[in-house]
């Protein structure tokens, strides 16, 4: 009997990779998660946290989807197999936290957002960024589904139209409102530094963070 | 040798054990205010903390757990030499670090010091380990961030090694090899307590779980509920390694008055500052009241009454099954009054009405409330 569910890979099994996983299986997608090492590391991880999702290598879990999303901590964006995402539409969760990944003149840089900084090096104008605003813990916890009053929102940005509804899609079989804010550098307005950093609002509320 | 998870664990019902729970306080020394509202000196606020643990010791409180920070805002960067000052003073309460950053630490000088603690406490110290989710130790130290996750995993691989008391011999990448040192004091029990904080890495609760370590949970955000299947993963990996995962504790923020609308109104300008401090180092906008609310409504913010906050601290503890609770109060300047006043509820009001309860959920016939 042939699947029909949709698939999705997720690279990175820390705290945010798991919480989407989790978000996605409920949601009725064949999950597919890879962590820094092998599958084996985080088989344990996935099978209690996230069951239904399946832990596999990072090469292997990106040849299982069309939609990537990057959940490993931004400052290791250099060890992404860049070369295998190139056909992908890619999804970028992630954050600068200077706290873990250290001082980083290329991630710090006021003019473009890191997004716009894993966009060029990956090479890939499909990279759509979602999830990096709210904090894990608040994702997992505020999932909802379409509809329900209070229902929080989840900012897109992205440079292809398509690409951002495709990702507006996901948002809401993960449970929220999806907000699209405009092209790829409007990201910037999710970065630490900005109100719409760690927001866990409705979509009326995170329009006016980002000052649409 | 293995063992297989309590069926009970898996139905979701509490999987609480005999054990009595143990009831603890957490401090940072964040600096309070005097009564005329004057921030007091570091020293000043160092001195408080004594004075709190005198008073918790005095009124039966199990833990006081003291975390370093090194940074502005909070007077302890070195929990162990303040709680030495606490031991000659106190009789019963546990001393507890909470955390020690092994990272940029020298296991060998954690135990000395922390051996040397339980000299002075007559057994009472206790150690829990954390890679700690402030960095600021690293460059002080002489530390580099790349380094973060070897840095942890080396250094609790060598305390272990260190905390059976035998002569130790260890080769890494993070510091000189050992080759059949002695390192002393040597305690009385042969062990000291350590523990382990995790912030929600599952890489760590496996890792505390491996090496045998009662697992330490930093609940500060979001609902405890989402831990659950956390506990469940520290049990299943401890089933799988052959050791024991009995201790589970949380550690989570709260404040207690008289009445709700005191502690939440005595509670928000402190915890304002507190939040919107740390928030500007990484990027977080200022803190907003209804945001505040919603995590005293609805999450891990234990604030209110002695009967809200028992109520709230009991469901945690059914919810997860854990064994120990550290409160961690006085977060942001808050009159040094308050603080005590909260110690002294917390002490005679909440945590006697928590254990009546848990005492009623375990009656036969009855139901837990959920």
């Amino acid at each position: 009997m042939p699947d029909n569910r949709k698939a999705l890979t997720i690279l990175g099994a820390g705290k945010l990779g798991i919480v989407l996983a989790q978000l996605a299986v409920r949601a009725g997608y064949v999950v597919y998660i890879a962590g820094s090492a092998g599958a084996e590391k985080i088989r344990l991880t996935v099978q209690v946290l996230a069951p239904g999702a399946i832990a596999a290598t990072a090469d292997d879990a990106i040849r299982q989807s069309d939609i990537v999303i990057l959940a490993l901590p931004l400052g290791k964006y250099r060890t992404i197999p860049k070369e295998l995402l190139a056909d992908k539409l890619v999804i970028d969760a992630m954050n600068y936290w200077w706290e873990v990944d250290g001082e980083r003149d290329d991630l710090a840089n006021p003019q473009s957002s890191s997004s716009e900084v894993v966009r060029d090096y990956l090479g890939n104008p499909r990279l759509v960024k979602a999830f990096s605003h709210m904090g894990y813990h608040h994702l997992l916890d505020e999932a909802k589904p379409s509809g329900s009053p209070g229902r929080k929102a989840i900012a897109v940005a992205g440079d292809n139209q398509t690409d951002n509804e495709s990702v507006a899609a996901l948002v809401n079989d993960l449970g929220f409102d999806p907000l699209l804010i405009g092209p790829l550098h409007a990201g910037k307005q999710l970065e630490p530094g900005h109100e719409a950093f760690g927001a866990n609002v409705d979509a009326g509320t995170l329009r006016q963070y980002v000052g649409l | 040798m293995t063992h297989k998870p309590d069926e009970s664990d898996k139905s979701g019902k509490k999987p609480r054990t005999e054990k009595p729970i143990s009831f603890g306080l957490d401090s940072f020394g964040d600096i309070p205010t005097d009564d005329t509202g004057q921030l007091m000196t570091y020293a000043g606020a160092i001195r408080q903390v004594v004075k709190e643990a005198v008073l918790a010791d005095k009124l039966g409180i199990d833990v006081i757990a003291l975390g370093e920070h090194h940074r502005s805002d909070f007077s302890i960067s070195s929990p162990e030499t303040v709680l030495a000052g606490i031991a000659t003073r106190t009789k019963n309460i546990k001393l507890a670090s909470g955390v020690t950053v092994l990272s940029s630490d020298d296991p060998v000088r954690v135990f000395e010091r922390f051996a040397t603690l339980d000299a002075l406490s007559n057994g009472r110290a206790q150690i829990i380990l954390g890679r700690g989710s402030f960095t600021e130790s690293f460059p002080l130290f002489g530390y580099e961030l790349r380094d973060y996750e070897v840095l942890f995993e080396e250094k609790v691989q060598l305390m272990a090694e260190i905390l059976k008391e035998k002569p130790v011999t260890w080769t890494g990448t993070t510091r000189a090899p050992l080759a059949g040192a002695e390192i002393y004091p040597r305690t009385e029990s042969g062990r000291i307590h350590t523990s382990i904080g995790v912030g929600g890495s599952p890489e760590s609760v496996i890792r505390a779980a491996r090496y045998g370590f009662p697992l330490m949970l930093a609940v500060i955000g979001g609902s405890p509920e989402r831990f659950v299947p956390y506990v469940e993963l520290y049990k299943q990996a401890g089933a799988q390694f052959g050791t024991p995962t009995d201790e589970i504790g949380l550690h989570s923020p709260g404040f207690i008055a008289d009445t709700d609308e005191e502690a939440v109104e005595t509670a928000w300008p402190a915890h304002k500052i507190n939040f919107d401090r740390i928030g500007h180092s990484r990027g977080w906008p200022p803190l907003k009241r209804e945001h505040f609310d919603e995590e005293v409504a609805k999450y891990s913010l234990h604030i209110g009454s002695p009967e809200t906050v028992a109520q709230k601290m009991a469901k945690t503890i059914r919810t997860l099954g854990i064994t120990r609770f550290d409160l961690v109060y006085g977060g942001g300047p808050m009159p040094a009054k308050a603080r005590l006043h909260m110690i002294e509820l917390y002490a005679t009001k909440v945590i006697p009405r928590i254990r009546e309860l848990l005492a009623e959920d375990d009656k036969p016939g009855k139901k837990a409330a959920r």
